[in-house]
């Protein structure tokens, strides 16, 4: 279902929820809303299932305005982010529960939860009550439940918040499989950068009530639009004077403009790592911290200290090591505008062919 | 010393709770089963009994009924400014702080004979005060917050998320409080109806004040034992005593029952 929604604005007394937010959702996409707590994400989730009423903005499924159509008929599946699932009824019950009250006949039903307890790997669970249940399983049991009644719309506030890391990550991608299996559109919000990068089509970044930015996670951490966006996505360092760095000079024509750098934009090593060794600088090694897959190396250089990341596979770094520093672009930004320079001396100006 | 502790414990409560029942039971077979039985099925005992049944299951119907509705309002209406709700709140514990004799007084005051309520009600045919009606009245009032207190609590524990799932699942009002709300709030109010029955079968002031103690018209139980201790007629007084006692075992132990149930869902 194709999901419009233009100039969403709403209030919780005198809190500014929404500020007029406005996008579009094609149809059989997964969008993740992503953005800090108390952001927004989840009060324009409830407005789009209709459990919240926005104060303006209309929302549009599939050509037809819904507003004033109560949850019941908009046609959406809900998974909470604490299950919600009915406490007294078996795991069968409960995903039975939307078709019961569509009056669908005993045999379809039956058929049909048996198909969801199939695809949601919950056989052999159906007589359980949901206190007999794993974390994962129950929100297993609330998919299969949203999913029953066969919604247009599939709508996930935090689905994996509750849920220990090791099995979040399996069902990350039992989602991502299963929405892609049944082409529903999808809508997830979450405050988990990765589980939105690795799961999602598009990615909104929502901040204090506005659209940040709408893309795909790609576009959105190579061509942040906001500093707010540069900042939340990835880690990264602020640097006052962008102009102290080798080959970032040119920054000086725009006093006040900070810069954001981040740890893949900086490469370090000993000298006989890099290609265009005059585009270096030198620096020194501060601390360094085991990730597992990769080193994180603090260096100071031109005054300013960085992070970047470092491969087990490169020779080992020691703090107080002197090392070449190559910072490839910086994300600058002031008041007025946004945008990425890359290193003015990688453009070997002074090769000389001979 | 624990040991000393708890067998002081028992003492106490033994001396508070089961002698004076001891002492009723010996007290209405003083005359040997005649005399009980006299004591209980003389007309005016009857007609008491038959009364405070009736006042019994009245009020815990109304009180259930409209418990409940109030209750899923105070707690669920998004619509209900926060001001209104905490003096709706504090009027639901009202009677908890007011004496059920001033509560009979205030039904006088209301609705009695010299009013425009009472009045105009009097010129239907209707009498409320020194009527069974006004019985009612005050035992409901006396007896109002008992099963809000024990609803309102669990329906704020279990939060609206499994009422607003079986709305997105489709299911409207009705439909979402028989599957949904219910099943969760079942054993609350059961605990609470018992608590009610309970009460009702003791009250005493406030139907003493409203009903004026009519016999043969206005007499409960309660105000009955409390007449023929006024008569010297103490045989008849600790047999009546001793079924309302009997009641309020037979209503314990079921409290125990649905208080076993509720914790177990």
């Amino acid at each position: 279902m194709h999901v419009e929604v233009r100039g969403l604005d709403k209030k919780f007394g005198s809190f500014h929820a929404v500020k007029d937010v406005s996008f579009s959702i094609a149809a059989g996409r997964l969008i993740g809303l992503l953005g800090p707590s108390g952001g927004g994400k989840t009060s324009i989730l409830r407005m789009l299932a209709g459990l919240e009423a926005p104060d303006a903005g209309d929302i549009v499924f599939h050509g037809k305005r819904v507003n004033d159509l109560p949850p019941q008929e908009r046609g959406i599946g809900f998974v909470f982010q604490n299950y919600a699932l009915f406490k007294h009824m078996t795991v069968a019950d409960n995903i039975a529960f939307g078709l019961e009250v569509k009056k669908w006949s005993k045999s379809q039903i039956k058929d049909r939860v048996a198909e969801l307890v199939e695809l949601t790997g919950l056989s052999g669970f159906e007589k359980r009550l949901p206190h007999q249940l794993s974390g994962g399983q129950r929100q297993r049991v609330a998919f299969a439940r949203a999913l029953a009644p066969q919604p247009q719309l599939l709508l996930l506030d935090e689905p994996f918040a509750a849920i220990d890391a090791k099995i979040r990550h399996e069902l990350r991608t039992w989602l991502r499989e299963m929405i892609d299996r049944l082409g529903i559109t999808s809508i997830f919000v979450t405050h988990d950068q990765d589980e939105a990068i690795e799961v999602a089509d598009e990615i909104m970044i929502i901040n204090q009530g506005r659209l940040e930015q709408k893309g795909s996670p790609w576009d959105i951490y190579q061509n942040p639009q906001t500093p707010f966006v540069a900042e939340f996505i990835g880690e990264s360092t602020i640097v006052e004077q962008v102009s102290q760095l080798r080959g970032f000079e040119a920054a000086e024509a725009w006093p006040g403009t900070k810069g954001l750098i981040r740890p893949e934009y900086v490469e370090i090593g000993p000298p006989g790592e890099f290609r265009l060794l005059s585009a270096t600088e030198s620096g020194r090694v501060g601390r360094l911290h085991f990730r597992g897959s990769e080193w994180l190396v603090e260096v100071e250089v031109g005054g300013v200290r960085l992070a970047t990341y470092r491969s087990l596979e490169k020779e080992v770094l020691k703090p107080g090591d002197e090392v070449r520093v190559l910072v490839h672009r910086a994300y600058l930004f002031n008041d007025n505008d946004s945008w990425i320079m890359e290193n003015k001396l990688k453009e070997d100006s002074l090769y000389v062919q001979i | 010393m624990r040991k000393l502790w708890i067998a002081l414990t028992f003492a106490v409560f033994a001396l508070l709770l089961g002698a004076p029942l001891v002492r009723i039971a010996m007290g209405a077979w003083e005359e040997g089963w005649d005399g009980f039985a006299h004591g209980l099925t003389r007309p005016e005992a009857l007609h008491a009994l038959g009364l405070t049944g009736t006042i019994v299951v009245v009020v815990t119907a109304v009180n259930a009924l409209f418990g409940v509705a109030l209750s899923l309002y105070l707690v669920r209406a998004a619509w209900l400014g926060p001001r209104w709700r905490n003096l709706l709140n504090s009027i639901v514990d009202l009677p908890f702080a007011v004496s059920p004799v001033i509560g009979g007084l205030m039904i006088i005051l209301l609705l009695g004979p010299e009013t425009v309520v009472g009045g105009m009600l009097g010129s239907l045919g209707i009498q409320v005060v020194y009527a069974l009606p006004g019985m009612i009245i005050a035992t409901l009032f006396v007896t109002f917050p008992l099963i809000v207190r024990e609803v309102m609590p669990v329906l704020q524990e279990i939060g609206s998320q499994q009422e607003e799932a079986a709305a997105t699942l489709g299911a409207r009002g009705w439909t979402i409080f028989r599957r949904v709300t219910w099943p969760s709030i079942r054993w609350s109010v059961v605990y609470g109806i018992v608590l009610t029955v309970a009460r009702s079968l003791g009250e005493f002031g406030a139907v003493l004040v409203v009903s004026g103690n009519i016999m043969f018209r206005t007499q409960t139980a309660t105000t009955l034992v409390y007449q023929d201790v006024e008569n010297f007629n103490l045989t008849a007084a600790n047999a009546v005593a001793l079924v309302l006692a009997a009641g309020s075992a037979a209503i314990l132990l079921i409290m125990e029952w649905a208080k076993a149930r509720a914790a177990h869902h």
